[in-house]
């Protein structure tokens, strides 16, 4: 069957990609100046971000304003852990997962009972609650100060032969490698597809024997533990977390990331980290218009690329097949008229 | 198996349904008829608990159904066929098959596998990796159905399977529940095609502003055409749907 051939080609075509990557990410510090390896790291780490965020957005159907909460609260957690007592690196992102998770299992009932446009102004409500606690709280977080002087950690078996930008690196993207593992997994089991079908339409997986409120809250709590993991990396990473690791101004660049890359795909918010990254730092460095030209350059992806980066080839195809007209669906088109014509009366 | 005693519901101010009974037996095929907005689509939202407003007693095999969440009523065996195939549009047919699997119950005739389910739609097999809003009508209608036997339902609603089909998919989509009625399932089936209808069922109701004011067996509906005429008085329409 052509069909299956094509699918295993594909998959060929995958398993190289994901070769070639892997090998890259691995002998970029070898390549790679300090700055552009921080970059990358950066890039990782948001990545993660974007694609927690995609689990609601992307698979849910559920856009979000308030997914800074949780890199917020996962920042905090290990900021002040690894700050004041001293907490290794494990048990800190261990309790920053779950600060993620538990502030999504208590926010959720609020939030998830509604969606839309006002699953988003609730979301965002709740990073400005918090970034007001954090505000005000001056005494534990430092309010508008931040948490200054937070050690990075390092890969204790590389610490000799490798200098701290890169060893942290290595240490990021294991972590990153991991989590992203683990997200496929999650949205290729059948409580992913069932997220997929909620997106489609709720109401239907429902009547097949799916609580689908509960599905949501499940996925809202991953995604919650998810992003606070990226935001613990990015503290560490920074050395540093203060409110605005909270605003949702950080939220809006992981929605960002999300649709340019392709909302709904697995690598899309990856893909997206990277551009928007990219963009932002090079473009930054020969004019102070940066935000006017990314904007353009954001509206121009939008528009030629409604899908996303990662649909680019599907997205040629029906340039291509437009361009020679060819109709792409002809023999199912065909196929519909005159039945529903004869029922729409009766 | 299901049963509807003196149910009233709606949405707003006015009650769609107004003191509706109704019963399925085990393995009976209940035509559910009437012109369009005589409650049989509310009916089955009803059973589902998706009316905002609803009195009356709704069962299945004697244990109550109201006030149970939908996907509560899915999971005590009752498997909607809604009407205008709502498949899930971006997902392939196997993963819209997927979807709906559940572990088959103790107290069911025919367990529903993928294997069963290929047998009787050979052709969701091949078009597995399509996604679904290439294929056509009848093709979705048969993923619809599908879906929901795959639930392993004990009754099976379809609202209007055969609405917007062409006339050979309207006869497939006769011998398919045909098959489910060989298959021992107890199935309601609203319809406007009258013909379609009767070739299935074993029990006609014919409602009118949301209360039954037929029914009988379909022999004796098919026999009077009387009824057919004052109740329906869409002979003719129905058939040329067919």
């Amino acid at each position: 069957m052509p069909m299956e051939q094509m699918s295993r080609l594909r998959q060929r075509w995958q398993l190289l990609a994901y070769v070639v990557a892997v090998a890259a990410l691995l002998l970029a510090p070898a390549v790679l100046s300090t700055y552009p390896l921080s970059v990358l790291t950066e890039i990782l780490i948001f990545g993660l971000f974007a694609m927690s965020l995609n689990l609601l957005l992307g698979y849910t159907g559920l856009p979000t304003l308030g997914h800074s909460a949780f890199f917020g609260a996962g920042g905090y957690v290990v900021g002040l852990l690894a700050k004041y007592y001293q907490v290794p690196l494990g048990p800190a992102l261990l309790l920053a997962i779950l600060a993620g998770v538990v502030l999504a299992l208590v926010t959720g009932p609020i939030v998830l009972r509604t969606s839309g446009a006002y699953f988003l102004m609730l979301t965002l409500s709740l990073t400005q609650v918090l970034f007001g606690v954090v505000w005000l709280a001056r005494g534990v977080t430092g309010g508008d100060d931040g948490l200054p002087g937070i050690p990075t950690p390092q890969l204790a078996f590389l610490a000799g032969s490798l200098e701290p930008t890169a060893n942290f690196y290595y240490l990021a993207l294991a972590i990153v490698v991991v989590a992203i593992a683990s997200m496929a997994w999650v949205v290729r089991s059948s409580f992913g597809l069932a997220l997929l079908a909620i997106r489609e339409n709720e109401r239907v997986v429902e009547g097949l024997g799916y609580p689908t409120w509960l599905v949501k809250y499940a996925v809202y709590a991953l995604a919650g533990g998810y992003g606070a993991l990226a935001g613990a990396l990015y503290t560490f990473f920074k050395g540093y977390v203060g409110p605005g690791q909270l605003s949702w101004l950080v939220a809006g660049e992981g929605l960002v990331m999300t649709i340019v890359g392709g909302a709904g795909t697995f690598w899309g918010p990856m893909v997206g980290a990277a551009v928007v990254l990219l963009l932002r730092y090079e473009v930054s460095t020969f004019t102070q218009r940066w935000l006017l030209i990314l904007g353009l350059i954001f509206i121009a992806t939008v528009v030629l690329m409604p899908r996303g980066i990662v649909r680019l080839p599907e997205r040629l195809r029906e340039v291509r097949a437009r361009v020679r007209r060819e109709e792409l669906l002809e023999p199912v088109a065909g196929e519909r008229q005159p039945a529903e014509q004869v029922v729409e009366r009766s | 198996m299901l049963e509807l005693h003196e149910v009233y519901g709606g949405y707003g101010d006015g009650l769609v349904l107004n003191g509706l009974s109704l019963s399925v037996g085990e393995g009976q095929v209940v035509a559910l008829l009437g012109r369009n907005g005589a409650g049989k689509t509310t009916t089955m939202r009803a059973v589902f608990g998706l009316l905002p407003r609803l009195a009356g007693r709704i069962t299945l095999r004697g244990e109550s159904l109201r006030g149970l969440a939908p996907y509560a009523v899915a999971a005590r065996g009752v498997a909607l066929v809604p009407q205008g195939r709502r498949i899930f549009p971006s997902l392939t047919v196997t993963e819209n098959l997927l979807i709906g699997v559940r572990p088959p119950r103790g107290e069911q005739r025919v367990r529903w596998t993928l294997e069963e389910i290929y047998r009787l739609f050979p052709i969701l097999r091949e078009r597995g990796n399509l996604r679904g809003t290439l294929l056509s009508g009848g093709e979705q209608q048969m993923l619809t159905i599908a879906r929901s036997l795959l639930t392993q339902p004990l009754v099976l609603l379809c609202d209007e399977p055969s609405e917007g089909l062409a006339p050979v998919m309207v006869q497939r989509v006769a011998e398919i529940l045909h098959r489910l009625k060989e298959a021992g399932l107890s199935i309601l089936l609203a319809e406007q095609n009258l013909d379609l209808a009767l070739s299935v069922a074993d029990v006609a109701y014919i409602l009118e502003e949301g209360r039954v004011i037929w029914q009988g067996t379909a022999e004796e509906l098919l026999a009077d055409t009387h009824v057919q005429a004052t109740y329906l008085g869409l002979r003719v329409e129905a058939s040329e749907g067919a």
